[in-house]
């Protein structure tokens, strides 16, 4: 790898919500850390010059939800194809989902994951293992190995761990290393063959519902036996009114829960799906707009303290299928940051350095990495957003493998020019 | 609950409806018939009216007509149908088409073909109009995206049945002259049924008021979002209605705590001689059939005058000769 | 829009048509009068009315709706309304007086002719028209015609009766022929 040369962001508003800044400076990136910040900083010999004026720079964005496919599904995405589309979108670090076939239970898997990013050299991916074998709820895999192999965090992510023994296991055992446990709350029993939310659309289209109850009741028994069993508890892509008041509550006594929200849980309702149009099938289900409210609102007081995107690629031909038929889940890496602008900026809900908070310092803390700040002598992970850019989403145009988005066409306002990963630019806009 | 109503014996409706003001320059532009939920209530009325038109067909020496003549009409069947298959078939025969007839059971996956493949391989022979039925519900609606034939929807999943709604519909206005303000009570398993929501919209639409009866596990409270009443007790709703609409019990359903027993259900929802002397004498018993005798219905209720099953057959043939002949005109994606 | 015929005049041609059909008409052969809507309905009505007064006995009346027939149904964009056919008696060795108001391409004849055929075995149709405006494009002739006008075929004919439009009469009209 070449010697990395130094980096000077100059005229831009530094944002890093981990040290409370928010200010017009310049910053120096020095072998892959933060060197120096301060205003008017001097030209450095041999240092790129990126000028940001009206530009934000902050920590490099993490997204903690991301599914990229591989081992098992490279037609749909690999590792290199989701850190390409991450950096595009101005995501410096990714957390990769552990369904893949096989499944991500054990320290070679991990390991192999690790090895792909690194020759894909683009973002950082941190792999989670599954909390359980196969991810078939019933027996612990080995967190302590894939930890030390370099797993970030666990979850049996796409099925909640349904047995309350093994959870409440799970979370003695992981918090022993201090590793979040990441719970896809969703009852397998009620709703289990439910395709979108239970109500009055499901009852129009005729397909089966899952109930908001479905995610909550999971919740609440995963809070209670956080409440005894102690560890560190995540809630992935919370969808309900009732789980954000659930997780409100928690964190008010002081349990150690974090959570999660995504692009499609803060924008869509359940009134998508009547065009039987797979591209708006999800689990969680798109709720209604009660829920999404509930959820801007969660993540704009701080009760949901990270937005992940839930990236899940599909082949064309599998979205392609019947509505109930059809898989989970929908792609949003390239645009995300203009999503999250939507939902949450321009409904006055948050400012940029909340909303960068829950891109950056947010999932930082919840999965207990020292990344997401931008003080002198952290990693130079370094976003550098347009916030007045206006585009128009092209799916076609994304590194992504898969295209099973229904966002293609909205205008969005707000993009990354820029991904520093390291030190090292791995994303640069092209004029235009 | 409302309070009981004189009953309609008085409106005869004339012989011939058509030319009324309210179709008054209509024209009918869909290519498609998806479910009655997307139909405006002219568009419904536009149906029942050529139907009529189509039902004197029938008696004629010559039962056939040539307006389809060199159409093709394709059957799609990948759920079991005798009844509704054979009368599509006789309907696009009578309006000289030829048929192709096409069956698999079972998804259409399992064979490793998608539905939208083998769609299309069938749409390649030449096809004008593709009738479908199908286990998931939104199936047609994925065909009328992908193809550039007309797609008639013979009953997806949960979702809409609209030649069985219409039918109803039409052998409720033959019997009591009107639809508007006539109130139907349809029994049985709501929750799951592409039936009832096929006649809840078309009901609605032409101003009835429709009460769905059942235990909760099938008939849910999100029934109301539709537009129609709930109720839980058959022997409450039977004095105030014009119609009863009895739905078939899917045996496939027993084992998921729906009901606890066919024999419980019967008791509760069954309608038999005893229970019919408590509607009004003129009431109108349904059934789109096949029936379950003894469960739904016993026979002397099924086979007595109070029933309008095999007239429901009949009309069904003329509802799906209209049905094919206007999507066949229409030209409106 | 030209006025063609005036009330008098259509009520001449009536006439004329009338006297045709009445002199024509075999003494005591069972009669079924078929007139094909809208306006071929009404005229049926009131040539009936007359024959009815004239010769007495049994006359059926019919009416023929001829969309299911049409030869020019894949070429329409959009439905109109099929209105009931009512032949509820028997044709078998009837002799049928089909009726009309304007007779153009003789398509519509055709189709009526072959709707006719559906019902049974006539012994003959005899086609009784109010205007013949010429333009055939099918070997078919009126037997009986109440006026006949020679008619540009980019100009259409239409007919105005009192039962459906108020008043007797008929235009001229520029614009897209109907059949």
């Amino acid at each position: 790898m070449p010697e990395t040369r130094d980096i000077l962001i100059k005229n831009g508003r530094l944002i890093d919500p981990a040290s409370l800044t928010d200010k017009k400076a310049d910053v120096l990136l020095s072998g892959g850390k933060v060197a120096k910040i301060g205003s008017r900083l001097p030209a450095v010999h041999g240092a790129e010059v990126i000028d940001a004026a009206g530009k934000i720079v902050c920590p490099g964005l993490i997204d903690m939800h991301v599914h990229c496919r591989q081992p098992g599904h490279e037609e749909e995405e690999t590792i290199a194809t989701a850190s390409a589309a991450a950096v595009a979108g101005g995501f410096a670090t990714i957390v990769a989902m552990p369904n893949t076939h096989p499944v991500l239970d054990n320290e070679a898997a991990i390991e192999y994951v690790i090895r792909l990013a690194k020759q894909a050299g683009l973002a950082r991916v941190l792999p989670a293992g599954a909390i359980t074998k196969g991810r078939e709820g019933k027996e612990l895999a080995e967190m302590g190995s894939m930890l030390s192999a370099g797993a970030v965090a666990f979850t049996d992510d796409g099925d909640g761990v349904a047995s309350s023994s093994v959870m409440q296991r799970a979370l003695q055992y992981a918090g022993m290393f201090k590793a979040t446990i990441m719970q896809h709350c969703q009852d397998p029993d009620l709703g289990s063959k439910g395709v979108m939310n239970s109500g009055a659309v499901a009852v129009r289209l005729g397909l089966a519902g899952v109930p908001a109850v479905s995610e909550e009741i999971m919740l609440q028994r995963d809070l209670s036996l956080l409440a005894h069993a102690g560890g560190r508890y995540h809630v992935q892509h919370v969808s309900t009114a009732g789980s954000v008041r659930m997780i409100r509550a928690a964190k008010a006594r002081g349990l150690a829960v974090t959570a999660e929200a995504t692009p499609h849980h803060l924008l869509l309702t359940e009134a998508a799906c009547s065009s039987y149009d797979p591209n708006y099938k999800m689990a969680p289900p798109l709720r209604t707009v009660e829920d999404v409210q509930a959820v801007r609102e969660g993540v704009a007081d701080g009760a949901i303290d990270s937005v992940a995107t839930d990236h899940a690629p599909h082949a064309a031909e599998e979205k392609e299928l019947e509505f109930a038929l059809a898989p989970n889940g929908i792609i949003a890496l390239e645009c995300a940051l203009g999503l999250y602008v939507k939902a949450l900026l321009e409904t006055g809900l948050m400012n940029w350095p909340a909303l960068i908070a829950r891109m950056t310092s947010g999932p930082a803390a919840a999965l207990g990495k020292s990344l997401g700040s931008l003080a002198v002598g952290a990693t130079a992970d370094v976003t550098i957003i347009d916030p007045e850019m206006r585009y128009t989403v092209d799916i076609a145009s994304w590194r992504s493998k898969s295209r099973n988005c229904p966002y293609n066409g909205w205008p969005l306002t707000a993009k990354a020019v820029c991904t520093i990963v390291e030190g090292q630019v791995k994303y640069r806009a092209t004029a235009g | 609950m409302s309070t009981p109503r004189a009953s309609a014996k008085n409106q005869q409706r004339p012989v011939n409806i058509t030319g009324t003001t309210a179709l008054e320059g209509f024209v009918w532009t869909r290519r498609h018939l998806l479910g009655l939920d997307d139909l405006s209530s002219q568009e419904i009325l536009a149906i029942l009216d050529t139907a009529e038109s189509f039902r004197e067909v029938s008696t004629r020496s010559i039962k056939k007509v040539p307006a389809l003549r060199g159409k093709v009409v394709a059957n799609l069947f990948f759920e079991d149908s005798t009844r509704t298959r054979m009368s599509f078939t006789l309907a696009a025969s009578r309006l000289s088409a030829d048929v192709l007839e096409f069956s698999a059971k079972g998804s259409s996956v399992a064979k490793g073909e998608t539905l939208r493949d083998t769609a299309r391989n069938i749409e390649a022979m030449g096809v004008d109009t593709m009738v479908i039925r199908h286990s998931q519900s939104g199936a047609p609606h994925l065909l009328a995206q992908c193809l550039k034939t007309s797609v008639v929807n013979a009953g997806d999943g949960q979702h809409e049945h609209p030649t069985q709604g219409l039918l109803d519909i039409f052998t409720i206005r033959q019997r009591l002259g009107s639809i508007a303000g006539k109130r139907v009570a349809i029994v049985g398993d709501i929750a799951h049924s592409r039936v009832a929501r096929s006649n809840i919209f078309g009901l609605r639409k032409l101003g009835a008021e429709v009460v769905c009866v059942g235990p909760p596990t099938l008939v849910p409270g999100a029934m109301r979002t539709l537009g129609a009443e709930i109720c839980h007790s058959l022997d409450e709703v039977l004095p105030h209605v014009d119609v009863i609409n009895m739905l078939r019990i899917q045996f496939e359903r027993i084992g998921s705590n729906l009901f606890p027993s066919v024999r419980e259900y019967a008791r509760l929802y069954g309608l038999n001689a005893e229970r019919l002397a408590k509607a009004r004498p003129d009431v109108l018993v349904m059934h789109p059939g096949p029936i379950n005798r003894g469960l739904e219905l016993t026979s002397d209720v099924a086979d007595g005058k109070n029933s309008a099953i095999l007239q429901q057959v009949a009309n069904g043939l003329a509802i799906r000769m209209a049905v094919l002949f206007l999507v066949n005109q229409g030209s409106q994606a | 829009m030209e006025e063609l015929l005036n009330q008098e005049q259509v009520q001449r041609a009536l006439d004329d048509l009338y006297q045709a059909v009445a002199s024509h008409l075999p003494a005591k052969a069972p009669l079924a009068i078929i007139g094909i809507r809208t306006r071929g309905e009404i005229i049926a009505q009131r040539l009936g009315a007359r024959l009815a007064e004239r010769f007495g006995g049994q006359i059926d009346h019919g009416v023929l709706d001829i969309t299911f027939y049409r030869d020019d149904l894949a070429r329409r964009k959009g439905a109109p309304l099929v209105r009931a056919t009512e032949i509820d008696f028997d044709l078998d060795d009837k002799l049928v007086l089909l009726v009309d108001d304007v007779l153009h391409t003789g398509r519509s004849v055709r189709a009526a002719i072959a709707a006719i055929m559906d019902f049974g075995r006539p012994r003959a149709i005899r086609l009784a028209v109010l205007i013949d405006r010429g333009g055939r494009e099918l070997p078919i002739a009126a037997d009986f015609v109440g006026r006949r006008l020679d008619v540009p075929d980019a100009l259409r004919v239409q007919v105005n009766l009192t039962e459906a439009d108020g008043k007797d009469a008929v235009f001229l009209i520029k614009g897209k022929r109907s059949s």
